[in-house]
C-alpha cells in the first residue's frame, strides 16, 4: 500500500510525507504536582495517609506536525489533549521531553527567535466567551498584539484591523463594539482573526466549535478550510468530536489518560481502527445515519488521572485484556505505513 | 388550514392509545425591560407512553423553556399565556403550584444537563433520595432505602449499597448524572422530561447513559422528551423528532422520516451542517447567517431571512401543517419529496381526517 | 474579498445598533434601586458642599479671628453679638458656628477618607495583583503579610502607628493605608487568580505580548469591579475610622476640626443639654456614612456576576 493513497486533498499531497515538521515532539510529558504544605507534612510524619499528589496529564508523547497538514486530536476529557496542545502552543512549558520548532530545540532558541515562534503558533480556544477580554474593543483585541510586535504601523493599523476581520468574515463597521455584543459564532470569529492577525503559519484549536451550535459550527469549520486553502495553514485540531475531526483531519491522532494510543491518516482510523480503545469509540459515537441503534457502552469509566492503571491505561475496561496488559506498557509501533498504535494484541497476533 | 383541521389531522397520526402527554399551541412570554421574549410561540407535540420524542434546537429556540414549562418551572419575568399541556387529559397549564408540586417528581420527573441542580452537595445520595421517596409516598424509611438502592442498581451504579452513602462529589460526572436520573426514576414516573443530561458528557459515557435510558423506556413504559441540540443523539434514540426555531415546532414527524427526507428547509439545513453527513474534506452545507433575536423576529416565518427558498408569501406566517402522512412542517415552499409525490400541492390540500 | 465573505449575515449585529457599553449598562443597572440613587444624590450634595464650603459656608470656622468666644454654646438659631448672622446649628465652646464647622469637617473627613481609600487601593492592589500573577513565594509573602495586617484590631494598630507618626492629616491618611491595604490586596488577589485561568490570558500569553502589559492591560480591568464596591466601603470605614481616633484626640489637629474632632468637641457638654456641638456633626457623619453604603451596596450587586441572571 502507497502512503500517498491515504492522502486526499491537494494540499495534502503538495505537504506529502516528505514536507517538513513544523513542530515535533519527543516523549514529552506533563505533570502537575501539588506538594504537601507544612501542615500536610507533619500530618505525614504523623501516620497520616497523606501524600505528594502528582497527575501525569500528559506522559510520554510523541508527535509531528509537517507543513499544511491539518492533524486531528482526540480523546475524551481527562486525556490531556488540551494540556498538549497547549504546550505546542508554548503557553505551557513541558516537565519532561524535547519540542523541537522547525527542527531546532524550543528552549535552545534566542529570545527574539522564540517570541517568533511563539507567534508563529496561534491557538484558538474552546470558550468563546472566555478567550475574549470583556473590556476591550474588537478592534483593539485583534488589532493590539500587530501593533506591540511592529507588523502593522499606527497609521495603517485601521486597515489592518479591518482586514484582519474581514478574513474572518466579520464586519469591520463593529470594531468599536465589545465581545458581549456579539452572538458565540461572532465571538470565535473575533477569536479567529486575533489569531490571524500576527500573520501565524500554525493554529492550534482547541475545541474550537464544541461550543457553538450546529449550523453556526459548520460555519467556522468551512471558515477554517477556506483560510486554510488561502493562507497554506497547518493545524493541530484538538476535539472530542469524532465526526469533526472525520471531516477535517488528514491524520488523527487518539489519546486516552495522556498517552497516545493510536496514530494513522484519518480515512485508515476510520475504516481500519486497531486499538480496542479506537474501535469502542467509533462503534459508541453517535450518528444521524444511525436510526434506533441499540447504545451499549463499553464498560466502566474513565479512571483518574490521579492514579491510572498501571501496564496499559485502558486495560480495566478493554474486552481483550490479557496478562500482559496489566503490568506492561505497550509501545507505539507502527502496524501498517503510517499507522502506529499502541497495543499488546498485535504482537500476540503476529 | 384552520386550527381544527390541524388537530384532528395530527391526532389522527397519533397511535390510537391515549397519548401520555400532548401539549397544544403552547406560549411561554419573557416580560423583560427590553420587550416581550416569546421564548415559546405556538408549540405542539405528542408523546405517547414507552415513547422518546427527541425536541431539537438551537440555543435561543425554547426548547429548554419548553421543557420547563411542561414541569411549571418557569420563573419570572417569563409564564405560560396560551396554550394547553395536557397530561393524561389534565391541563397542566392550569394548575396550581400546589398540585403540580404533587405530580413532580413523582409523575413527571425531570433530568437536568448538570446534575447538580438536582444533588445538593451537602447531603449523602441516600439522605437525598430516600427524602425524594418519602415526599410522594407512605413507606417505612427501611423500604424507601430498598428502593432507592434499587433503582441505583437499575441505572447502572455497582455496588449501590455502599454507593448511597457517598456524597455527590464524590462521583465522576457520569455517575453523578446517573444519580440525578435514579432520582428522577424512583417514582416511575409516566414522563421524563430530559434536558441535555448527556452534553456534557464524554462519548463512551454518553453511550452507557443513552443505553440505560433506552431499557428504560422499553421496560417501564415511560414516555421521554428528550431535549437536545445534537442530532445525532436524537437519530439513535428517540422515535419522533419536533425540531424548534425561534419559539416554535418547525417540523414533526418520526425520526427516520424527518432525518431521511427533511420537509422544512431548517430542517435541511441543519442535518446538512452535520459534519458526518458531508464528504469529507469538502465544505459543509452551512446555513447563512445567524439565529435572529428573539426580541425582532422578523413578522411571518421567522427562518425566511435565512432560507434559500424564501418567497415573498414567507412574510404571512405559515402554520404547522400535514404535509405528508405524519409529516408536519411550518413551511410554505418544504423540500420536495424525492419519491416525486407532490409535497407542495399537498400544502394547500390539506389532509384527509 | 475573500471567499469567507459567503457568510454575510454573519456579519449582522447581534442586537439592536445601540451601543451598549459596559458603562452604560451598567448606569441603567445601578439607577433601578430607587435607594442607592437617593444614596448617590445626597452623597454628590455632601461632596458639593464639601468642595465649595469656603464659598457656601456662613463663617471660616478656621480663621481665630472670626470666631467670638462669648458667642459660645449658644442654642441652634441664635443670632450672634453683633446681630449679624444666625448660628442655624448653633456653636460650640469657641463661638464656632456648628454649620461651618461641618461644611468644613467634611472637607477634612472627605479628604481623609478618599484620599487614604485611594492610596491603600493602589498599593493594595498592586500587591494582590502581583501575587496572584507570580504565585509561589511571592504570593507567601505578601499574602502572609495581608494576614498579619488584618489580624490586628484596625484601631489598635491605627493608634500605633499615629502614636509613633505624631498628629496630622497627613499622618493619619499614612496611618489608614497602612491600615486598609490588606482587604484591597486580598480582593484583587482572589479576583485575579480566577481571571489569570481564563482563555483570555493565555491568548495574551500566545500573542507574546509582555508580561507588564498583560497585567496592567488585561488583567487589571478585570479585577476592577470588585475593587470599586471595595473601595467604595472603605472610604465610609476610613471616614469612620478617622472620626474616631479624631474623636480619640489623636487625629487632626484641634485648628482644623474633622467631622470626629466637633463630636469630641461636644461631648463633654451632652449631659449638660448642649447637645447640638456634638449631635449635629454626629448626623452629618451618618447620613455620609450611610449614603456612601448605599451607592456600595447597589454596586456590589451589579458588579457581582454571581447575582445577574
Amino acid at each position: 500500500m502507497s502512503t500517498t493513497s491515504t492522502v486526499r486533498s491537494a494540499a495534502s499531497v503538495a505537504a506529502g510525507e516528505a514536507a517538513a515538521p513544523i513542530i515535533e515532539l519527543r516523549n514529552v510529558s506533563k505533570r502537575f504536582s501539588k506538594k504537601l504544605d507544612f501542615a500536610g507534612k507533619i500530618a505525614q510524619k504523623l501516620g497520616a495517609p497523606v501524600k505528594d499528589e502528582t497527575v501525569h496529564a500528559v506522559d510520554g508523547v510523541d508527535l509531528v506536525v509537517r507543513k499544511g497538514e491539518v492533524v486531528g486530536l482526540v480523546g475524551e476529557s481527562g486525556c490531556g489533549k488540551s494540556t498538549l496542545g497547549r504546550m505546542v502552543a508554548g503557553i505551557m512549558p513541558a516537565s519532561g521531553g524535547e519540542i523541537f520548532w522547525h527542527g531546532r530545540p524550543l528552549n535552545s532558541l534566542s529570545g527574539a527567535e522564540a517570541r517568533h515562534a511563539k507567534l508563529q503558533t496561534q491557538m484558538i480556544f474552546q470558550d468563546p466567551y472566555a478567550s475574549l477580554n470583556p473590556r476591550m474593543r474588537v478592534a483593539d483585541i485583534v488589532g493590539e498584539a500587530p501593533l506591540v510586535h511592529g507588523l502593522t504601523r499606527r497609521a495603517e493599523w485601521d486597515a489592518y484591523v479591518d482586514n484582519q476581520m474581514r478574513r474572518a468574515g466579520l464586519d469591520p463597521a463593529f470594531k468599536r463594539r465589545y465581545p458581549h455584543q456579539f452572538s458565540g459564532g461572532q465571538r470565535q470569529r473575533i477569536g479567529i482573526a486575533r489569531a490571524l492577525a500576527v500573520q501565524p503559519e500554525f493554529i492550534v484549536c482547541d475545541e474550537a466549535v464544541a461550543a457553538l451550535d450546529v449550523s453556526i459550527q459548520a460555519q467556522i469549520l468551512n471558515l477554517f478550510m477556506e483560510l486554510r486553502q488561502e493562507l497554506n495553514l497547518t493545524y493541530l485540531f484538538i476535539s472530542h468530536d469524532l465526526g469533526v475531526v472525520e471531516h477535517l483531519s488528514d491524520r488523527v491522532v487518539i489519546m486516552y489518560l495522556g498517552r497516545v494510543v493510536e496514530e494513522a491518516p484519518a480515512e485508515e482510523i476510520f475504516a481500519r481502527a486497531n486499538h480496542p480503545y479506537t474501535q469502542a469509540l467509533l462503534a459508541e459515537v453517535p450518528r444521524i445515519e444511525a436510526r434506533k441503534k441499540s447504545f451499549a457502552g463499553i464498560k466502566g469509566e474513565i479512571p483518574s488521572p490521579l492514579a491510572p492503571p498501571p501496564g496499559c491505561h485502558f486495560h480495566p475496561r478493554c474486552p481483550h485484556a490479557f496478562d500482559r496488559c496489566r503490568v506492561e506498557r505497550p509501545a507505539l509501533k507502527e502496524i501498517a505505513p503510517g499507522h502506529k498504535s499502541a497495543c499488546h494484541l498485535n504482537d500476540k497476533v503476529a | 388550514m384552520s386550527q381544527t383541521q390541524m388537530q384532528t389531522s395530527s391526532r389522527a397520526a397519533a397511535t390510537a392509545a391515549a397519548p401520555t402527554l400532548e401539549v397544544r399551541d403552547l406560549q411561554t412570554h419573557f416580560f423583560t425591560r427590553a420587550g416581550v421574549v416569546k421564548a415559546v410561540d405556538g408549540v405542539s407535540f405528542t408523546v405517547g407512553r414507552g415513547k422518546v420524542l427527541g425536541l431539537v434546537g438551537e440555543s435561543g429556540s425554547g426548547k429548554t423553556v419548553t421543557g420547563f414549562s411542561i414541569l411549571g418551572l418557569v420563573d419570572a419575568p417569563g409564564r405560560i399565556v396560551g396554550g394547553e399541556i395536557l397530561f393524561h387529559g389534565q391541563n397542566l397549564a392550569r394548575l396550581k403550584e400546589e398540585e403540580m408540586r404533587q405530580l413532580r417528581g413523582n409523575r413527571i420527573a425531570m433530568i437536568f444537563q448538570d446534575p447538580m441542580m438536582t444533588l445538593n452537595p451537602v447531603l449523602r445520595v441516600d439522605t437525598q433520595m430516600i427524602e425524594t421517596v418519602l415526599a410522594h409516598t407512605k413507606v417505612s424509611k427501611e423500604e424507601a432505602r430498598q428502593r432507592a438502592r434499587d433503582t441505583l442498581g437499575m441505572v447502572g451504579i455497582p455496588s449501590p449499597d455502599e454507593r448511597l452513602k457517598s456524597y455527590p462529589h464524590q462521583f465522576s460526572g457520569g455517575m453523578r448524572q446517573r444519580v440525578a436520573i435514579a432520582i428522577a426514576l424512583l417514582h416511575r414516573p409516566e414522563l421524563i422530561v430530559a434536558d441535555e443530561p448527556t452534553t456534557a458528557l464524554d462519548v463512551t459515557i454518553q453511550a452507557q447513559i443513552l443505553a440505560e435510558v433506552q431499557k428504560l423506556c422499553a421496560e417501564t413504559g415511560t414516555a421521554m422528551i428528550w431535549v437536545t441540540h445534537d442530532l445525532s443523539v436524537v437519530a439513535g434514540l428517540a422515535d419522533d423528532i419536533a425540531v424548534m426555531y425561534a419559539g416554535r415546532v418547525v417540523e414533526r414527524g418520526a425520526v427516520s422520516e424527518v432525518l431521511d427526507q427533511p420537509l422544512h428547509p431548517y430542517t435541511h439545513g441543519l442535518i446538512g451542517s452535520v459534519p458526518s453527513r458531508n464528504k469529507r474534506g469538502e465544505k459543509l452545507r452551512q446555513i447563512p447567517g445567524m439565529t435572529p433575536s428573539l426580541l425582532s423576529l422578523p413578522p411571518g416565518c421567522a427562518f425566511r431571512t435565512r432560507c434559500p427558498r424564501a418567497q415573498e408569501d414567507c412574510a404571512r406566517d405559515p402554520a404547522l401543517s400535514e404535509l405528508l402522512p405524519g409529516r408536519l412542517a411550518r413551511c410554505f415552499h418544504p423540500h420536495v419529496a424525492t419519491h416525486g409525490s407532490a409535497v407542495q400541492g399537498s400544502v394547500t390540500q390539506g389532509s384527509p381526517a | 474579498m475573500s471567499a469567507s465573505t459567503a457568510s454575510p449575515a454573519a456579519t449582522t449585529p447581534a442586537r439592536a445598533p445601540k451601543v451598549e457599553t459596559p458603562w452604560r449598562r451598567f448606569v441603567s443597572e445601578f439607577c433601578e434601586s430607587k435607594l442607592a440613587l437617593a444614596g448617590l444624590i445626597v452623597f454628590a450634595i455632601i461632596v458639593f458642599i464639601a468642595i465649595f464650603a469656603p464659598w457656601l459656608s456662613p463663617q471660616n470656622p478656621y480663621d481665630l479671628a472670626q470666631l467670638d468666644i462669648m458667642d459660645g454654646r449658644l442654642e441652634p438659631g441664635a443670632r450672634d453679638g453683633a446681630d449679624t448672622m444666625t448660628y442655624w446649628l448653633g456653636t460650640d465652646d469657641q463661638g464656632r458656628d456648628m454649620l461651618s464647622g461641618i461644611m468644613y469637617g467634611l472637607r477634612i473627613s472627605l479628604l481623609v477618607g478618599a484620599g487614604s481609600a485611594i492610596i491603600a487601593c493602589a498599593v493594595g492592589a498592586s500587591l494582590g495583583l502581583l501575587a496572584a500573577y507570580a504565585g509561589g513565594r511571592t504570593d507567601t509573602v505578601i499574602m502572609r503579610l495581608v494576614d498579619l495586617q488584618l489580624s490586628f484590631p484596625t484601631i489598635l494598630a491605627a493608634l500605633m502607628i499615629l502614636a509613633f507618626l505624631g498628629k496630622g492629616i497627613f499622618n493619619v491618611v499614612i496611618a489608614l493605608v497602612i491600615v486598609e491595604w490588606a482587604y484591597y490586596a486580598r480582593t484583587v488577589r482572589g479576583t485575579a487568580l480566577v481571571e489569570r485561568r481564563r482563555e483570555y490570558i493565555e491568548a495574551a500569553q500566545c500573542l507574546a505580548l509582555p508580561t507588564r502589559r498583560v497585567i496592567f492591560r488585561h488583567l487589571l480591568p478585570n479585577c476592577l469591579p470588585p475593587l470599586i464596591v471595595v473601595a467604595t466601603m472603605q472610604i465610609a470605614r476610613a471616614i469612620a475610622l478617622e472620626a474616631t481616633l479624631s474623636f480619640l484626640g489623636l487625629g487632626v489637629p484641634i485648628t482644623e476640626p474633622s467631622l470626629g474632632l466637633l463630636i469630641s468637641n461636644g461631648y463633654e457638654y451632652m449631659l449638660s443639654g448642649k447637645y447640638w456641638i456634638s449631635f449635629y456633626p454626629g448626623i452629618a457623619l451618618l447620613i455620609t456614612i450611610v449614603s456612601i453604603n448605599l451607592v456600595g451596596d447597589q454596586m456590589r450587586d451589579v458588579l457581582n456576576p454571581r447575582l445577574k441572571k
